[in-house]
């Protein structure tokens, strides 16, 4: 146990050192991560005034609420690995990764917490002062904020999980990005991003239901905000519990098939 | 069967045991499977439809063995399959045929007690981090092995010293040159204290004085450490620095192992005198080749055969200042060995 939080501390020593280093990309990289759903937020605002005061059960003060938690959970939970892995097999860095005596998705999980804990403050400063501008409605109820924090620890875990069993595609094709790009339609549409579940028809949020993508950021975002009834927030517990069982029995597979892949053929 | 220590040798009892070999091969092969096609919108388009493949073998067969503490050079022309050897060795790549063991593991399982205790450096390739000092890389690869805090800081200190690593730890290894990165490397790459260690081209683009330094490093290293090296290098003179038994392969196939010596008397038919006469215009074509002359400086290449026979004839007929008889350099029995391969 104390090799692995070693582990984990010099990992994140060496991503903070690095992060350092960028501080600019950094911050156009924060920029973008606020930019999008403060687009969206804007966007259903105008259209929540323009159609009596709401759209649905959202008010413009509600989507204010929604896309201001959303900007938090999604830096949280956000992930990189899908735009590194090919560049990483194609130029041998995974080689070094297969030399070492660890499995390499722990460099990531906490290259990824490491910098998160480093961006994070910054994202809550930016929020905080969005708040000023578009003064959300705040109504918490305890065990809603309190079931909050496991349901961000899991939808955390199953995004990390299921974007880096994604990323392994690698493996077998130079077009991930096309890969790439399927997965963020459906990650737009389907995990409450582009707008919130509730406001879709009825189909489609069955779909999202039984996807995973809710799961890794729609599910948080509703239960913080109150929106969730207690056996709904159960139930969604549940459902990112089972996603988080698929995910790591999927990851599994796919890592072995893919290392047995590369050994075949090498880089 | 551990032997009974109260039973006498017997007629047939081998007394002095064979080492187990640190690394074995047995008729190991490897075969890639490349997609093919030929250039042009219209081959693209065909190889949507219908896929050529071809198998390419690139190890073919190889069978070595390499005792603890041997250090042993492998040669061969680009795409002999070194580096693919190497990399199934070291667990990279899945051989398709053959066996092959490193101190007893088979490495594509990549178990971690073998990962322990093997490295691979290979010149052309990094793993320090690029934008921060090594030192912090360094830090990370003894967390990532579990290293514990005194064996490490023996180990460093001493790579330090050996390397001369004490001004280039602390800084971003993005600015260091391509020497000082390399010896980073190479540091990072044994803190760990390997048994085994692979080195491809560990001197591969650096200045002369530095290839020393790397070669002396390593020679030490082994003295030192008793890790098994195998090394392949398209430097001569690392392999006649560090290497008294060199493996040459070509297309895959074994053609040599043995002394280095013994690969030049086995692939050299010439020797090349040469002599220092005071008559600056004699004509020596009658005694061999003339390879060049200046002020009276004659290089001759003779059969080595002849070679007692024709130096006995120079002394006898021409004034003679001054007579020294050589192998050929061993850059250019290599290049023999090669193209006498080539079918």
């Amino acid at each position: 146990m104390r090799a692995w939080i070693e582990l984990y501390v010099q990992q994140f020593r060496t991503t903070f050192a690095t992060m350092l280093q960028y501080r600019a990309s950094l911050v156009i990289w924060m920029i973008s991560q606020v930019l999008e759903p403060l687009v969206y937020l804007i966007v259903w605002s105008t259209v929540s005034n323009g159609s009596g005061g709401s759209v649905g059960s959202y008010t413009a003060r509600d989507f204010a609420a929604y896309y201001l938690v959303l900007m938090i959970v999604n830096q949280i939970t956000y992930t990189w690995i899908m735009y590194e892995y090919e560049y990483r097999i194609r130029q041998g860095y995974l080689s070094f990764a297969l030399l070492k005596p660890v499995h390499p998705i722990h460099s990531d999980i906490s290259d990824n917490l490491s910098s998160k804990l480093t961006t994070l403050p910054l994202m809550l400063i930016v929020v905080a002062g969005l708040a000023l501008i578009f003064r959300p409605t705040a109504v918490f109820i305890p065990w809603a904020v309190l079931t909050f924090l496991p349901a961000l620890v899991l939808a955390f875990l199953v995004r990390f999980f299921v974007e880096w069993t994604l990323a392994q595609a690698a493996f077998w094709t130079t077009r991930v990005s096309a890969i790439n790009q399927v997965y963020f339609v459906l990650m737009l549409f389907l995990s409450g991003q582009i707008a919130p579940l509730s406001l879709f028809p009825a189909p489609i949020q069955i779909a999202a239901d039984i996807l995973p993508f809710r799961w890794m950021l729609g599910f948080p975002i509703e239960l913080l905000l109150g929106r969730l009834s207690p056996l709904q927030a159960l139930a969604g517990l549940a459902a990112q519990a089972a996603w988080l069982v698929a995910s790591l029995v999927l990851i599994r597979f796919v890592w072995r098939a893919g290392v047995r892949a590369y050994s075949a053929v090498g880089s | 069967m551990p032997p009974d220590p109260n039973r006498g040798l017997g007629a047939f009892d081998i007394i002095t045991p064979m080492p187990t070999p640190a690394i074995h091969l047995q008729d190991l092969c490897k075969t890639y499977v490349v997609s093919e096609r030929e250039a042009g919108v219209g081959a693209a388009l065909r190889s949507l439809v219908h896929r050529r493949t071809q198998e390419i073998t690139a190890v073919d067969g190889l069978t070595f063995d390499l005792a603890p503490g041997e250090v042993v050079g492998f040669l061969g022309p680009n795409g002999a399959g070194k580096t693919t050897t190497l990399k199934m060795l070291s667990g990279l790549l899945h051989p398709t045929g053959g066996d092959c063991r490193v101190l007893d593991h088979l490495p594509w399982k990549r178990e971690r007690a073998f990962l322990r205790q093997i490295t691979l450096v290979m010149g052309q390739r990094n793993q320090l981090v690029w934008d921060i000092p090594a030192a912090d890389s360094f830090d990370l690869n003894r967390a990532i092995y579990r290293l514990p805090l005194a064996d490490y800081r023996r180990t460093l200190d001493e790579l330090t010293d050996l390397l001369d690593l004490g001004p280039l730890l602390k800084k971003p290894v993005r600015n260091l040159s391509l020497g000082e990165r390399m010896k980073c490397e190479i540091a990072a790459a044994l803190l760990h204290r390997p048994q085994v260690v692979f080195l491809d081209e560990p001197t591969i683009g650096l200045d002369v004085t530095m290839q020393r330094r790397i070669r002396e490093f390593i020679a030490e290293y082994n003295r030192r450490s008793g890790a098994t090296v195998l090394l392949t290098s398209h430097y001569m003179a690392d392999v006649e620095a560090l290497c008294r038994r060199v493996i040459v392969i070509h297309r895959g196939k074994l053609l040599f192992d043995g002394d280095l010596s013994d690969l030049v008397q086995q692939f050299t038919a010439h020797k090349t005198i040469v002599l220092q006469l005071e008559d600056c215009q004699a004509n020596l074509h009658a005694y061999g080749e003339v390879i060049s002359c200046e002020d009276g400086r004659f290089t001759l290449r003779v059969p080595k055969a002849e070679t007692a026979h024709v130096t006995e004839r120079l002394l006898a007929d021409l004034p003679v200042i001054d007579l020294l008889v050589e192998d050929p350099p061993i850059e250019e029995v290599i290049e023999r060995v090669f193209t006498q391969a080539v079918p």
